[in-house]
């Protein structure tokens, strides 16, 4: 590590940048609670001292909106799970348990399928090919999402894949995802669903389990995200 | 200054650590806080002497990894998970706030020892008593937490140009 001029040199670089980003914290006053010598006895958590500046009324309004909103400008809150999650879930419950109509269009005609789909949604989709990861592809289905886009009822796909020993797992895609400068995987837990998403550009990802563990889950997320992302 | 005192004046850093290693606000200072408690109630652990700043980032350290156990089990969960290969970038400008992103995506055993040797300037064996670990344990995890904050980064160039900073 930081062997070479170059290395050196780019380590210093994040040292700056580090320093950019993080040393205006030391010019931020320290809140009352970390000044309190013995806070074991004052022991204010923050939703508290919230709830205690709101408590103290519109006079209190501008201060009480200072301590909820004050972060560095740029960076954005811990992100909710976003509805489409939700929603993903919900249609891997209601779908995945089917044995005689899991899906609309089946794998024989997934040609088909994802041309339908694709020009449903308005943007080109793909089923990822799986099978290197032990599942393959059983069909998809078109869903409504909640929202609508700019009045028009907007859509979503769901693909069904599924395992030898049968269990199966739905990759469910929308499109228009908003903040989609939110690249990262995340992972959430809806009821005894397991989802992996993303946002990549404008569409939104989730794929989703009750079946198996979250660490295969997350091998099958990753498979799909090379295959979309080549 | 009493050992209390030297403490009182040291906050500010506690919290700018905190900040660059829980990332939200509260989140950070909660963190702050707790470390605070434990110190004062271990200051008698504290060898006079040696370098109080190091013993209180060994306590957050602590505290951190307590905290995180104790949440592992919550979702959503954002910690270890696997880096994503971002889409090049139209620019190689490094915007701050990506900065930010991708230090939040690293591993927390990295992104520890990254935020002490880059933001707190901690020298190799300094970073490892904090974090109770050998030296070269150190040296491995910065050196993996670089290279996946260079691939997040697309912005940055493999081969070469620094980091442009723009606010």
């Amino acid at each position: 590590m930081a062997s070479t001029p170059q290395e050196d040199a780019e380590l210093k670089a994040l040292s700056q940048a580090l320093h950019q980003l993080y040393d205006p914290v030391l010019d931020e006053p320290v809140p009352e609670r970390l000044r309190a010598r013995n806070v074991k006895h004052a022991r204010w958590r923050s939703v508290a001292v919230a709830a205690g500046w709101v408590a103290l009324g519109l006079g209190a309004g501008v201060l009480a909106g200072w301590q909820l909103h004050d972060r560095r400008p740029g960076v954005p809150p811990q992100a909710e799970v976003p509805g489409f999650v939700k929603r993903a879930a919900v249609a891997h419950a209601v779908y995945s348990p089917e044995v005689r109509h899991p899906v609309e269009v089946g794998a024989d005609q997934e040609q088909h399928l994802v041309a339908w789909l694709s020009k449903r949604l308005g943007a080109p989709l793909r089923a990822p090919k799986l099978e290197d990861v032990g599942y393959s592809l059983v069909g998809g289905r078109l869903l409504p999402d909640e929202s609508s886009v700019a009045g028009a009822p907007a859509s979503v796909a769901q693909f069904m894949y599924q395992c030898k020993q049968g269990t199966r797992i739905t990759l469910y895609v929308r499109t228009n995802a908003v903040g989609n400068r939110e690249t990262a995987f995340r992972f959430a837990a809806e009821g005894n669903v397991k989802v992996f998403y993303w946002i990549d550009r404008k569409l939104g990802y989730a794929l989703s389990s009750a079946d198996i563990g979250k660490d295969v889950l997350m091998n099958v997320a990753n498979a799909v995200y090379q295959q979309l992302n080549p | 200054m009493s050992d209390a005192e030297d403490i009182v004046v040291l906050i500010p850093r506690l919290r700018r650590y905190a900040r660059a290693l829980a990332g939200e606000h509260n989140a950070a200072d909660d963190l702050v806080q707790d470390t605070l408690e434990r110190a004062w109630s271990k200051l008698h652990l504290y060898r006079r002497g040696t370098d109080l700043r190091a013993w209180l980032f060994t306590v957050m350290h602590n505290v951190y990894v307590n905290q995180r156990r104790a949440a592992r089990n919550n979702v959503p969960l954002d910690e270890d998970m696997p880096e994503l290969a971002q889409p090049a970038r139209e620019t190689d400008t490094l915007v701050l706030r990506d900065l930010d992103a991708a230090i939040r995506r690293l591993a927390p055993e990295q992104r520890e020892v990254l935020l002490l040797v880059a933001l707190e300037d901690m020298s190799y064996g300094e970073a490892a008593e904090a974090l109770g670990v050998p030296i070269g344990t150190v040296m491995s995890r910065l050196s993996r937490g670089w290279e996946k904050l260079r691939a997040m980064l697309s912005g940055l160039p493999a081969g070469g140009k620094q980091l442009k900073i723009v606010k």
